[in-house]
C-alpha cells in the first residue's frame, strides 16, 4: 500500500495543478510529499475570463499546499503549443464546496 | 477500506469523476490510493467548451477530498459482492 500521492513520474516534467480557489497553475514539479504539499518551479498561473484571452501572470518558485490541491495534469507541451490561448474565453474555475 | 478495495479491482476502466468545484473529468482509471486519491489516463473533460482549462492534460491525479460522484459503467458494478463487502464491513466496523 502506497503511503503518499503516486506523483514520482511527473517530477521535473511540467504540470497543471488546479486549486480549490479555482486557479489554474502550470509549472515544473519539483518536490512533494505525503499530504501532496508540492513545489513547482518556473511557475505561472492561467487566468481565464469571457472579456479576453488567457493572461499568464509569473509566479516562480512557489509551494502549493496539498489541502488546497484538487487536480494535478500532466501538461502534454505538444497539444499544449496548439492552443491559441488569447483566443480562448472561459468563466474561471468555480472553487470547491465541500 | 471497502471503497479501496472495490476501486482497485475497477482498474482499467472508463470512468467520469465529478469534482466538488463542478468540473466532471472523463478517463481510464490508472490507480487509486488509501485516501481515495485518483489517476486517470487518457482524459477528456466532459463539458470542454464551459471547461477549457484542461484541454492539454490527458493524464491527472484527483485528490481523493475533492471528488464529489465517480460515474462507473454499470457493467462494472457486481451488486451481489458490493453487498457482501459492506455485510463484512458493518459487522467488523
Amino acid at each position: 500500500m502506497l503511503g503518499g500521492p503516486g506523483l514520482e513520474s511527473v517530477v521535473d516534467q511540467i504540470i497543471s495543478v488546479i486549486t480549490n480557489d479555482g486557479r489554474n497553475i502550470v509549472g515544473v514539479l519539483k518536490g512533494f510529499d505525503q499530504a501532496t504539499n508540492i513545489i513547482l518551479d518556473e511557475s505561472h498561473e492561467r487566468v481565464y475570463s469571457t472579456k479576453e484571452g488567457v493572461q499568464q501572470l509569473v509566479l516562480g518558485l512557489y509551494i502549493i499546499r496539498g489541502d488546497n490541491i484538487s487536480v494535478i495534469g500532466e501538461l502534454d507541451e505538444e497539444l499544449d503549443a496548439g492552443l491559441d490561448l488569447s483566443e480562448l474565453r472561459a468563466h474561471p474555475l468555480k472553487p470547491v464546496i465541500h | 477500506m471497502l471503497f479501496f478495495s472495490y476501486f482497485k479491482d475497477l482498474v482499467g476502466r472508463e470512468v467520469t469523476v465529478e469534482l466538488k468545484n463542478d468540473l466532471a473529468i472523463r478517463g481510464t482509471l490508472h490507480s487509486v490510493d488509501q485516501y481515495l486519491n485518483i489517476k486517470l489516463e487518457n482524459t477528456r473533460v466532459v463539458d470542454q467548451e464551459k471547461f477549457p482549462h484542461m484541454l492539454s492534460v490527458r493524464n491527472c491525479f484527483i485528490r481523493g477530498s475533492v471528488v464529489r460522484y465517480v460515474q462507473l459503467p454499470p457493467e462494472g458494478v457486481d451488486i451481489e459482492l458490493l453487498h457482501d463487502a459492506t455485510r463484512r464491513e458493518a459487522r467488523g466496523g
